[in-house]
């Protein structure tokens, strides 16, 4: 059996059976990690040593347990995208400004992720600072899909969806600022949930956006992300964004009908221009979750047309200041200069990659004084309508359903030349994150050349419980998440 | 022509918290660098600001004592300018909505009351320090270096920002220390300007009497004393009159006070101005305040400063000079009232606190009247002993200086060294008799007319009696024994 293509409700089984071991399962990962990684190059840093040790100790607390093991991920591999800070364990964001550093503390997700015995496999690669839709933007190196080495596996979290698809990990942890974990997770074909703005903390994820950043799984399967929801959401102290609210049993509500429930499409999704095996496989899909008793209905987002544009002014001014901390002088690269304005910018120039510095510019200028309220503060007032829409939109629907991004993966190079057009790839994620409202990509069918297809469900604030029972009834009938690529 | 000054102060108080405002290290001054730090505060990648809810509530009561409006709703906002000592690349400070707005303080000015407006009252994180030596020469070859200390990175501060109310150098004095004495009075500030725990920028500009218009500002730093608030500004109102007066024109600019030379001189102009690129800070969630702690932190307020002056006017019968004085230092002021409470009387107690007790701490370089073993009850003896007249006034100054000094009780320094005054009127007639046999020059042009010779024959007595003397009891016996021939 190769154990490194299984979910982690399948090897929570085997391990609390005691069929197999923490050790096994560590080795079959490394294992799949050393056949595969070669070609689709998803970690900056493998932590192999680490994981190593990491399995006796799970496999320790396993035997200890008389009964039945309590803790979901005690013993699992996981991977973590490489700007969740690792206490001793270098954390990049795939940039060079920060290619030596070691933070010396954990974030909040990963302590909660120790206190369950999981197992570190690695650091997975992304695009700088999570600013990019294909990973490209890493300045260690690029990404494959794993299900064509050509193809780019999508961004900003395109290693984590990357080491999910190739089988270089159970699950992966990442990031979404504006579809940086579905749309990736559409593009290799696995599942990426991208939770409620406030539901997980995100201490110790390096800010690219703060107010639009959030933490999420990219699992196998929809039970997974369930699973990896259960441990890591919740109100942190140490961030003061995340939010006092009581956190539910996330596997609970699978499995439970879907009769009767609304599933809202918006028309301003469905536009001329888009690809049309993609086109095919979200209508066909509806078409899934009327056969399930869901409902089809029409909702209207009348301001998706702006929400790019209002993204890039926002994420980028947040961008700016968050990124102002490196400057040479704490910790991470640091160029020689003749005085200080000298070293800043040489730090910065040659830290900071392209696409990086194009947004620091893009945001410096959005919040200079004059520009402030024609850009950042106009951008406020959209989001404010884009939120609204979807407030709106639920009073009519449980959950919208749209494609996850306009197309299948595209090929390496295809789009670097033209940032105008990368950004378009995430115009049908960019909206949920605007709004804060929590959204999940599934695999919904295949290109005629086998590439990925996704299909993203989006739910109102905090009711993650909607879009997992609706996906997990999807997956169940369909199967398209069974499917692997041949590596 | 004649010119007035409109001055606006922007006065920084850091509070007097145990921890920083978005962290939970320690703020103690003079540790050794960096040792009060974490990842927050040294801002590395990935961490989260959370408000520290003491440094807030310094903040209302600061509010609510210089009658500012608490908003319900406030939120902080990022300033962003590039520098070592300022680890994030921004300072966390509040802009659009500050937690208080709309206030005033009350200041004494030419002996009439006037109100001074504070515009807002806001919180923001402290940066740290750069610290400019020569490095070993095994440290990359050598040279000078800059090193960055950063325990007071995030260290609480409260910009309180005046109304441009202020008229003259003196009264941008009499304002800072009143809001001094306000914040001693919280406990929310130490006030102490040459530790940087209070720093003052001031906004000036001159106009013509008579114009409403204002005059172009200039905005001066680095002000770290009272005596250099009006020496600065005194200095920056004049060199504006003059380059009016030569024709000129003042420049917008920010200067800096240099206090050795007693000069301001330009830092950079409007052109050079820093664009700080305010927006809301999104780590933080919005500030929300329920009327129901406002009003708690209004009811635990202590008694403010112009309520006691009012009070010690009114219940001790204290003239205003002397209340005003007592009452700018809280420690004083409880001093006062403590001993008077235990039956000291008000005028004397008042004195002696404000001749005898000042001048010993300034002698001896100490700023609180508790730093010294002078306890309220010394004062209650020594009012007693001066009311039975077991010591005169002089004796009683003398004892009390003994108390501060070397930590004795006025009963015990009477006793050792004798200072019971002299009130037998055999003993102090036979002393008398001796000094105007002895004077018998000066009785004589005493007799002729000479009456201020009096001071001289007191004296004597005084002098025979090492000034244990009844003082009173010799006045009478010298008129009776020298009006009679």
């Amino acid at each position: 059996m190769d154990l490194y293509s299984l979910t982690i409700s399948e090897v929570r089984d085997l391990l609390d059976k005691k069929e197999i071991s923490a050790i096994d399962l560590v080795n079959s990962i490394y294992q799949r990690i050393d056949v595969v990684e070669e070609k689709v190059r998803a970690f900056i840093t493998i932590t192999k040593d680490k994981a190593v040790k990491m399995a006796n100790d799970a496999q320790k607390k396993i035997n200890l347990a008389e009964t039945q093991n309590t803790l979901p991920l005690l013993g699992i591999p996981i991977a973590i995208k490489d700007n969740i800070c690792t206490k001793g364990v270098r954390t990049t964001c795939a940039s060079k400004i920060l290619y030596n550093f070691v933070p010396p503390y954990e974030s909040t997700v990963t302590s909660r992720l120790i206190e369950q015995g999981y197992i570190l496999v690695g650091k997975t690669n992304m695009d700088e600072f999570g600013m990019g839709s294909s990973t490209e933007n890493s300045a260690f190196h690029v990404t494959k899909n794993p299900w064509w080495l050509d193809r780019i596996p999508g961004g900003s979290s395109g290693g984590s969806a990357a080491a999910v698809a190739a089988g270089e990990c159970i699950a992966a942890l990442g990031s979404d600022t504006g579809g940086s974990i579905r749309q990736p997770a559409a593009l290799c074909g696995v599942v990426g949930l991208k939770p409620t703005y406030g539901r997980i903390s995100r201490y110790g994820l390096v800010a690219f956006a703060s107010s639009l950043d959030q933490i999420g799984s990219i699992t196998k399967d929809v039970r997974d992300a369930a699973i990896v929801m259960n441990i890591i959401s919740g109100h942190d102290a140490c961030d003061s964004t995340s939010a006092p609210i009581p956190v539910p049993d996330f596997t609970a509500v699978l499995g439970k009908d879907i009769n009767g429930m609304r599933i809202g499409i918006p028309k301003q999704y469905f536009i001329e221009g888009m690809d049309e095996e993609v086109e095919m496989s979200v209508k066909e899909a509806i078409k899934k979750f009327e056969l399930l008793g869901a409902i089809p209905v029409d909702v209207s987002l009348p301001h998706t047309g702006y929400a790019v544009a209002t993204y890039y002014v926002l994420a980028t001014s947040e961008a700016s200041s968050n990124l102002a901390r490196y400057d040479g002088v704490k910790y991470g690269f640091r160029a020689k200069g003749k005085d200080l304005m000298d070293m800043y910018m040489n730090t910065r120039a040659q830290g900071f990659g392209a696409e990086v510095k194009r947004r620091i510019m893009l945001g410096t200028y959005a919040l200079s004084s004059g520009y402030y309220e024609a850009y950042y503060k106009k951008a406020q007032h959209v989001r404010t309508l884009i939120k609204k829409d979807f407030e709106d939109a639920f009073q009519k629907a449980d959950v919208i359903v749209t494609p996850t991004s306009p197309t299948a993966a595209f090929k390496i190079g295809e789009k670097t030349a033209d940032p105008l057009q990368m950004y378009l790839s995430d115009i049908f994620t960019i909206s949920v994150n605007l709004a804060g409202v929590p959204g999940i990509s599934i695999p919904c069918g295949f290109t005629s050349n086998n590439l990925p297809i996704g299909l993203q469900l989006i739910g109102r604030h905090f009711d993650e419980e909607t879009i997992l029972k609706a996906a997990y009834a999807y997956e169940q009938v369909t199967g398209w998440h069974r499917r692997k690529p041949g590596l | 022509m004649k010119y007035e000054a409109v001055i606006g102060l922007e006065v920084h108080a850091q509070m007097l918290t145990e921890s920083k405002i978005f962290c939970g290290c320690s703020t103690k001054f003079g540790s050794e660098p960096n040792t009060q730090t974490c990842p927050v505060c040294i801002g590395m990648p990935g961490v989260l600001p959370v408000l520290n809810k003491k440094a807030l509530e310094s903040a209302i009561k600061t509010g609510l004592a210089m009658n500012c409006r608490i908003s319900p709703y406030s939120r902080f906002a990022r300033k962003n300018y590039f520098y070592p000592d300022l680890p994030k690349g921004y300072q966390i400070s509040q802009y659009e909505l500050p937690i208080c707005e709309h206030g005033y303080i009350e200041i004494v000015v030419d002996g009439a009351i006037k109100k001074s407006g504070i515009t807002r009252i806001h919180m923001e994180e402290d940066a740290g320090k750069n610290i400019h030596e020569s490095a070993p020469p095994k440290v990359d070859g050598g040279g000078n270096y800059s090193f960055v200390d950063l325990n007071r990175a995030g260290v609480p501060l409260m910009e309180i920002v005046s109304e441009p109310d202020i008229r003259s150098p003196r009264e941008a004095v009499q304002y800072m220390k009143k809001l001094r004495t306000i914040l001693r009075y919280l406990s929310v500030c130490d006030g102490n300007m040459e530790q940087g725990s209070l720093r003052c920028d001031a906004n000036v500009s001159v106009r013509p009497v008579g114009q409403n218009e204002l005059g172009v500002k200039v905005e001066i730093k680095n002000i770290n004393s009272f005596r250099f608030v009006e020496k600065a500004l005194d200095y920056e109102i004049r060199r504006q009159i003059k380059v009016l007066e030569d024709g000129g024109k003042i420049i917008q600019e920010t200067r800096l006070w240099d206090s050795t030379r007693v000069i301001t001189e330009s830092m950079r102009g409007k052109e050079e101005a820093h664009d700080y690129r305010y927006f809301p800070e999104p780590d933080l969630v919005p500030i929300t305040v329920e009327q129901q702690w406002i009003d708690e932190i209004k009811s635990s307020l202590p008694e403010l400063p112009d309520i006691k002056r009012q009070r010690f006017i009114s219940e001790y019968g204290l003239p205003e000079y002397d209340a005003d004085i007592l009452i700018s230092e809280k420690s004083n002021a409880e001093f006062f009232e403590e001993a008077v409470k235990k039956g000291a009387n008000p005028k004397n107690t008042s004195n002696w606190i404000m001749t005898g007790v000042f001048n010993y701490l300034k002698e001896h370089g100490k700023e609180d009247i508790n730093e010294t073993f002078l306890k309220p009850i010394h004062l209650v003896s020594l009012s007693r002993l001066v009311e039975t007249e077991e010591v005169s006034g002089t004796m009683a100054k003398a004892i009390l200086y003994e108390t501060l000094d070397t930590k004795k009780i006025p009963e015990e320094i009477i006793k050792e060294k004798g200072f019971v005054q002299i009130s037998d009127a055999v003993e102090i007639e036979k002393i008398v008799d001796d000094v105007i046999v002895k004077s018998s020059k000066e009785v004589e042009r005493y007799r002729a007319g000479e009456e201020k010779l009096m001071g001289f024959f007191v004296g004597q007595v005084m002098k025979l009696t090492k000034g244990k003397a009844n003082p009173q009891m010799v006045n009478e016996l010298l008129k009776k024994k020298l009006s009679i021939p």
